[in-house]
């Protein structure tokens, strides 16, 4: 980034972006990794923790640049363990509980890879170098997520009876928390006027065209419901998120300042 | 004045450091090590990128590169990690190649994708020609994803021996 852009573009506005990204990353990687050992068969296994690793992977990434940008001297480690359940900005779609559901956990990874590939193919971009640094690299596996979620709604929708009734209600279900992602507020606008990120519109139609064609080649129906209001952003979650950070949390907190 | 009372060049020290995951494969033939740049007070610098963003050998590959040189007498040692240009496969040796064939890993086929690449959702691109690595028979895909994130599962149709095969990015 520019020394001009970066003076024009606050501080505040670019940690609070990043932040958004790195939690979104690391929520669904703990979604995922609760499945090691719990996949119907060793090969969705492996897949599941791979791709829960490279969202992993992706979040610390981020977590440290937001902590550079913030200024204040937090690590990787203290943004991830030691903020409350009220400062995670992830949106609600990626901490639902899948643990037990299966069809959950895919329309979970697919509703939200369908608008993390366009997103990455616009952040490689951006005017923050940084950012557009950490874009490419996560492009390259976002785009095999995709196309994994994308296969299992195939499989499913296209499947039995039983497993098509089951993707359609874990899909319809998580439908109205699919459209988090796209909303606008102060700092997408302020962010989007300097090319430092896409505008969250000009992702939509990418999304819209994914789902179309996934759903009608799994002969499944789209939900004709509106997507509902998030609140994610501003730090208001659904309960489920403290238990997962409670989880997530504890051996950090409990043996504070330990490093691997 | 230099603190370096070594022999041994940087780089050739550096081929001591292998992939923990990948044992046979230096950082040199993997394409990981990016550069190395011998500062006039003496320090050395050693640059590395990371294959995927969640790869776990990258603490260990920096801790082995440090403790690599510090043995052969460069005392000041910085490893650096650098994100871009991203690794690609395209980057491992050829010797690098060898050496995974005859590990019984297949190596990556053709070149890595560049540019804009369209997903291919549903009807998914066809999976690479894979040979086996004991046979050379023509294998075929059975998990996109393998043990390790770079790596996916293949089995061979001839001899029908499993083996893992290292993905082109």
């Amino acid at each position: 980034m520019s020394a001009s852009t970066a003076t024009e573009v606050s501080r505040k506005d670019r940690f609070e972006y990043t932040i958004r990204l790195a939690d979104d990353a690391l929520i669904l990687s703990h979604r995922l990794a609760e499945w090691a050992s719990w996949a119907p068969q060793l090969e969705e296994d492996m897949a599941l923790v791979n791709i829960g690793l490279d969202l992993l992977g992706q979040a610390r990434l981020l977590l440290t640049y937001a902590g550079e940008i913030e200024g204040e001297g937090n690590t990787e480690d203290d943004l991830a363990f030691l903020r409350e359940e009220h400062e995670f900005r992830s949106v609600l779609l990626v901490e639902q509980p899948s643990r037990h559901e299966f069809d959950t956990l895919i329309a979970q990874v697919f509703y939200f890879s369908a608008y993390y590939v366009p997103l990455l193919e616009r952040l490689t971009k951006s005017t923050d170098v940084r950012l557009a640094e950490i874009a490419v690299k996560s492009l390259k596996e976002a785009r095999y997520h995709l196309e994994h979620a994308s296969g299992w709604v195939i499989r499913l929708g296209d499947g039995t009876e039983v497993s098509h009734d089951r993707i359609q209600k874990a899909l319809n279900e998580l439908w109205p928390l699919a459209g988090d992602v796209f909303e606008v507020d102060e700092v997408t606008e302020r962010l989007a006027a300097h090319g430092v990120v896409p505008h969250p519109g000009t992702v939509k139609p990418s999304w819209d065209a994914t789902v179309n064609r996934v759903l009608e080649e799994a002969t499944l129906t789209k939900p004709d419901r509106p997507h509902r209001q998030g609140t994610g952003r501003q730090g208001v979650h659904s309960e489920h998120l403290g238990y997962l950070l409670a989880e997530m949390q504890y051996i950090h907190r409990l043996h504070p300042g330990a490093e691997w | 004045m230099s603190a370096r009372t070594s022999t041994h060049s940087v780089r050739e020290v550096l081929d001591r450091v292998t992939d923990p995951e990948i044992p046979v494969l230096t950082i040199a033939d993997l394409g990981i090590l990016r550069d190395v740049i011998e500062h006039p007070d003496g320090e050395v610098e050693v640059v590395i990128t990371p294959t995927y963003s969640g790869c776990p050998a990258m603490r260990e590959i920096e801790d082995d590169v440090r403790s690599e040189l510090q043995a052969a007498g460069y005392e000041q040692v910085t490893v650096t990690t650098v994100l871009y240009p991203a690794w690609t496969t395209d980057w491992m040796s050829e010797d690098g190649r060898r050496k995974l064939l005859e590990y019984g890993i297949a190596p990556p086929t053709g070149s890595a994708p560049s540019g804009p690449v369209p997903v291919t959702i549903g009807m998914r691109a066809p999976a690479p020609e894979v040979h086996c690595p004991r046979c050379g028979g023509l294998a075929r895909e059975t998990s996109r994803f393998g043990s390790t994130a770079c790596k996916s599962m293949y089995v061979c149709s001839d001899c029908l021996e499993p083996f893992d095969y290292f993905k082109a990015i």
